[in-house]
């Protein structure tokens, strides 16, 4: 285990040692796993938030760990990721925990507790992606360039948030890392959606039995809202609490309210 | 030297502001706004005539091409066009040039290699199988494959095609994307042990790799003429010599788009707005739909990001006489296109299987026959002859068609 600003940082290879997995960790108290989203994982206020009451643990999706991006190539599919990340939950001691994730990372968070129903304490989805309605579809923000895309994650394009996903940083160096970064991040999760996020989430989504809550901005432009009550509906319990002054990020821009409402809900 | 006609059939017709109205000409562009069937019914019919013209001429080979949802060039499937060509050509030593059949879209592949052993039998053995990748609008966007899969798939679909053709026994498949009991082709191809393979690609370091692991003709589709191609076309030959193949020019294919007329006024004059017109309109695509992410390895991601050679102008900022003079287009007298042709593109960049697109964008049909007929009479007869001297042969081309021309060419003054 070795510090990163701050955190502990420590790679764990699973998957017979093909896929290393870098795992963020910060905070005192039970644990609590967190799964980013399509554009890496970024320690976040809200993440800190947390952190004050949990031991939180982030780890990258695969491929997305700086240094093994050709791990990805070991994983074809969604059950050969849910598999990977049962893995890594024995690699981190943890039999059960709150899991939460976000978009991308909501999806694999819904796909695992399903999958593995005790695995999920509870279960908090902040604007999933995976399920698919012809009335509103999901936008393919792989399409996008780096201006619209982040017109369609942020309810504020050009607001500290967007900031943090889309940095340009001025050295050279950095600002490679982060291009390259990002867009791999993109391909690397996308490997697992592509061309339409509907892997199949609805039919074993009557598996999840943890307590949900679902988050969701009310202007997301990526998965529009409507999209709550679909996950609502095929959730027994679930609730869902709208976070003003969002779109598909809510945590990033509105990480004191959203935390706050994962603490409460984790708590009740 | 081969000189094939290249063809992309086009929409013709498209209004003056598509490209301010639409926010791209592939994937996205309404059908019920822009297109008529009985219309574009008349486009692919003259497409054929065209092609059809061009091997009357004397051309060496006319090429088809597969894209998808688009105005830019809509065959679908090159196939089909590649059968009226092939039984239209039956009396000529035409090679049909199937530049081709996208690999990584067909389910399962070994379709690629029964159509193309179809049109090898129905040509008597004057196919010429392109592989391609496709294009990541096609086979990411339009197609559905995930871009980080799309270049595994290719491979594994391109090992699968050569064994369909070549196994004397029944096999077995068992692939990460195909999986067959029992490939046994019918019908196999005329030429042994396979028709000559072209890769196409658009100067990306891996498909360099590739085609000369596998012995093929690499193709550069470049629409931005030969001196935007000299970088990546070196980087093309020193792989060669470096995997210790030799410098026979037949493993390089180039396709230049091309305009004669009797003077290079008259040129100016009767195309610069078909030009324009592909160059505005029938690339108008949104930067990012050419590399959607995993597209790319981490690789050439790092390498792109780091060094961004390939950032050519905005086509939409260049006009008619800008094109020409970058070399774009050549266009000109038949002296002028003469000249260009085997100074900046044969000669410099090592081609021997030259391809050249004379139907380009609007361009109707009397004026592209007129284009054809003019290049068949003042330009082409004086590039065959332009490697002879060096004594390679063409392994890239059907081994019928290879002497058509030797050893005493057909010259037209």
């Amino acid at each position: 285990m070795s510090s990163l600003n701050g955190l502990d940082a420590r790679t764990v290879a699973v998957w017979t040692g093909k896929v290393r997995l870098r795992v963020l960790s910060k905070g005192q108290g039970p644990a609590l796993l967190f799964f980013h989203g399509p554009w890496g994982l970024h320690w976040s206020p809200f993440l800190d938030a947390l952190a004050q009451h949990y031991t939180v643990h982030a780890p990258e999706h695969p491929g997305t760990t700086p240094g093994a991006p050709d791990d990805i190539g070991h994983l074809d599919n969604l059950w050969d990721l849910v598999l990977c990340y049962d893995e890594l939950l024995d690699a981190l001691g943890l039999e059960r925990a709150p899991l939460v994730g976000h978009s991308f990372g909501a999806m694999v968070a819904c796909e695992l507790a399903a999958a593995y129903p005790r695995r999920a304490s509870k279960l908090v989805l902040i604007d999933p992606i995976g399920l698919w309605r012809d009335d509103a579809p999901v936008t393919n923000w792989m399409m996008l360039n780096t201006q619209e895309m982040a017109g369609h994650i942020f309810r504020d394009p050009a607001g500290a948030a967007a900031r943090v996903l889309f940095a340009q940083p001025e050295d050279e160096a950095a600002r490679v890392t982060a291009q390259v970064g990002l867009t791999w991040s993109m391909g690397a999760t996308g490997k697992f959606i592509w061309p339409i996020p509907d892997k199949g989430l609805k039919k074993r989504i009557h598996r999840v039995k943890a307590p949900t809550l679902l988050i969701w901005g009310a202007e997301d432009r990526i998965v529009p809202p409507v999209y709550a009550e679909e996950f609502a509906r095929q959730i027994a319990g679930a609730t869902v609490e709208t976070v003003k002054e969002a779109g598909h990020a809510p945590h990033l821009e509105q990480p004191a309210a959203v935390a706050e409402s994962v603490r409460s809900f984790l708590r009740s | 030297m081969k000189i094939s006609a290249f063809h992309l059939m086009p929409h013709r017709e498209l209004p003056a502001d598509f490209e301010k109205r639409y926010p791209s000409v592939w994937v996205t562009p309404p059908w019920w706004e822009l297109a008529d069937p009985a219309r574009v019914g008349q486009y692919y019919n003259w497409t054929l005539d065209e092609l059809l013209f061009a091997a009357r001429a004397g051309f060496d080979g006319v090429c088809t091409n597969e894209h998808h949802q688009n105005a830019y060039g809509f065959m679908p499937s090159p196939n089909i066009m590649g059968a009226v060509l092939a039984k239209a050509t039956n009396d000529l030593p035409v090679a049909v040039v199937q530049m081709g059949a996208t690999l990584p879209t067909q389910n399962p592949p070994v379709r690629v290699a029964e159509e193309y052993a179809m049109l090898d039998c129905i040509s008597g053995g004057r196919l010429i199988a392109g592989l391609p990748l496709g294009s990541p609008m096609d086979v990411n966007l339009c197609y559905g494959i995930t871009p980080m899969e799309h270049r595994e798939r290719y491979r594994e679909a391109f090992a699968l095609v050569l064994k369909a053709w070549q196994a004397r026994e029944i096999f077995a498949w068992n692939g990460k994307y195909t999986q067959l009991a029992h490939v046994n082709l019918w019908p196999r191809p005329i030429q042994q042990p396979h028709p000559p393979v072209w890769v196409p690609g658009s100067g990306s370091i891996s498909t360099f790799d590739f085609a000369v692991d596998n012995d093929v003709c690499y193709c550069f589709l470049s629409y931005s003429g030969a001196k935007s191609a000299k970088g990546m076309m070196d980087g093309y030959w020193n792989v060669v010599t470096k995997k210790g193949r030799d410098a026979n020019p037949y493993r390089a294919g180039f396709l230049q788009l091309v305009t004669v007329a009797e003077t290079d006024a008259k040129a100016e004059e009767l195309y610069a707005k078909h030009v324009e017109y592909f160059y505005h309109k029938c690339l108008h695509v949104p930067a990012v739909w050419f590399s959607p992410p995993g597209n790319q390895d981490y690789r050439s991601l790092e390498a792109t990001a780091r060094n961004p050679i390939r950032r050519p102008e905005n086509p939409k900022d260049l006009r008619y006489r800008d094109f020409v003079e970058k070399g774009y287009v050549i266009s000109g007298s038949p002296a002028t296109v003469r000249q260009r042709l085997q100074e900046e593109v044969v000669k410099d960049l090592r081609v021997g299987n030259l391809m050249v697109l004379l139907q380009i964008g609007s361009m109707p049909h009397e004026l592209t026959l007129q284009n054809m007929d003019l290049f068949s009479r003042e330009v082409l007869p004086s590039l065959r002859p332009v490697w002879e001297n060096e004594g390679w042969v063409n392994h890239w081309w059907p081994e019928k068609l290879r002497a058509r021309f030797e050893p005493a060419p057909r010259m037209a003054g």
